[in-house]
């Protein structure tokens, strides 16, 4: 199925709130979708696995670490989230 | 009668202001209860005390600064009673004035009322609404400059202190400050060594990999985790790492409480310990880094967590460089740092291989140890990281 404009707009502006929450000097209309998160905001690996805690309670969905390489930009997130919701 | 005096909040932090008491007078306490939280130039701490007993009075008011070492409460120790205390006051009082003695306590002595505390000019004189208010703004009346008659305190003294309060860059300021004191102490009085070595971490990494997989997110550990626990076990074959060079000489730690560096978010860096870290299981010493983490980052720490490290531990992380020169945080006498785990080219087995490998290094002071042993506790710790699988239990 193929996801809607609405869906993937709500999940990225929910990944924002969980990013922001992290990471509160982030200014979302700076980040660079297309380019590598960790490049652009900084995360340590305590934030990073806090992130993903989050992510997971936000949607409930299971994020295996075999699947942090496929989470580097903002849109692998979000894409990855809509695919699995 | 216990005289319980601000504990130290960590090197270089001489004073502590008063933002809430836990306690009130007639309350029972007991050993490890957090009776206050004060501010420092690094962050909001909570002041724990070391003893059981029943609070009689308090002596610092909110927003009062204090020196570390000031009696900021009087507690009766178990099984005393507030006369006993009030005898005791009294000598104390009548020893260190040349004064007469106060005037008998009353017979049926009610230790309910907050004392205030009188500095060495004495009691300011503040308006009560100006103190009122002065405690809604959270303003320290004792940086109030005073304009009423006899130089009282009004509510416009407070209203322009409030307007000049500390902001998030003053805070920065100090924290730079504090940050500055400790380090300058340190490279000033600690005669450091250096020393680093390559760590391949292939099994390590596949190890905490397969531990990590179909657990939930909140039940995984970081390699991080990883790194603090081998730290401690290397520490038991070498105590002289492991503690505090004090007066002249070096004093072994009662444990391996290492010192978690956490940067903050505005800038700065602290480093809260964790106790007895080669105890733990990894389970439990990742839940423990996950709490002291969040609770730096929020401000909100122990004042035993600031004092009790016995060796600081540095992780620059993956986002940092290969090698970190780390500088000691005085009094420990050793700081261990990990820089960026990174794949690169390593020899196993007579063939190159592509590996992830963290370099550790270790910053030691000489007055307590030597670069031999020195290179024999990296190489422990090495040793450690290559049989993964006995750092995930707690050692019987």
């Amino acid at each position: 199925m193929t996801p809607t404009r609405v869906d993937s707009a709500t999940i990225r502006q929910t990944v924002l709130d969980v990013l922001r929450r992290i990471a509160p000097e982030v200014s979302p209309d700076s980040l660079q979708p297309a380019k590598p998160l960790r490049n652009q905001v900084d995360l340590d690996s305590m934030d990073w696995l806090n992130f993903i805690v989050a992510l997971h309670e936000r949607f409930g969905v299971d994020i295996p670490e075999a699947d942090y390489a496929k989470l580097v930009t903002l849109d692998d997130v979000t894409d990855y989230l809509t695919t699995k919701l | 009668m216990i005289e319980f005096k601000l504990p130290s909040l960590g090197a270089e932090m001489d004073e502590g202001t008063l933002v809430e008491w836990k306690i009130k007078p007639g309350d029972t306490v007991h050993k490890g209860d957090v009776v206050a939280v004060v501010d420092t130039s690094k962050s909001a701490i909570d002041v724990e005390i070391w003893q059981d007993g029943m609070v009689l009075e308090l002596l610092l008011e909110l927003h009062q600064t204090v020196p570390v070492g000031t009696v900021i409460a009087r507690l009766l120790e178990p099984g005393e009673t507030p006369e006993h205390a009030d005898a005791e006051k009294r000598r104390i009082a009548e020893a260190a004035a040349a004064k007469p003695p106060a005037a008998p306590a009353p017979s049926a002595p009610t230790p309910t009322k907050v004392v205030p505390a009188t500095g060495s000019e004495g009691r300011r004189r503040v308006s009560p609404a100006a103190r009122v208010h002065a405690q809604t703004l959270g303003i320290d009346l004792a940086r109030v400059t005073g304009t009423g008659p006899q130089g009282a305190v009004t509510i416009e003294d407070v209203e322009r202190a409030a307007a000049q309060k500390p902001s998030a860059d003053d805070r920065a300021l100090a924290m730079r400050t504090a940050i500055g004191a400790a380090m300058a102490r340190s490279k000033r009085e600690i005669p450091h060594y250096y020393l680093a070595t390559d760590i391949p971490l292939e099994r390590a990494t596949r190890w905490l990999a397969k531990r990590n997989q179909g657990r939930a997110v909140t039940e995984r550990a970081l390699m991080a985790a990883v790194f603090l626990k081998s730290v401690a076990l290397a520490l038991r074959k070498f105590p002289e790492l492991n503690g505090y060079y004090r007066d002249g000489g070096f004093v072994a730690g009662s444990g391996t409480h290492l010192g978690v560096a956490i940067s903050l978010r505005q800038g700065g860096l602290i480093a809260p310990a964790i106790r007895d870290v080669g105890s733990l299981s990894l389970d439990e010493l990742m839940k423990r880094l996950t709490d002291l983490v969040a609770r730096a980052r929020a401000l909100t720490l122990k004042s035993s967590e600031m004092t009790d490290a016995t060796i600081t531990v540095t992780n620059l992380g993956d986002q940092g460089v290969e090698v970190v020169h780390g500088v000691i945080y005085p009094p420990q006498v050793a700081l261990v740092g990990f820089g960026k785990m990174s794949v690169r080219p390593w020899v196993r087995d007579g063939n190159v291989m592509a590996e992830p490998v963290v370099t550790a290094s270790l910053s030691a002071d000489h007055r307590a140890s030597d670069g031999h042993r020195g290179a024999l506790f990296l190489n422990e710790l090495n040793r450690l990281l290559q049989e993964p699988e006995p750092l995930d239990e707690a050692p019987k």
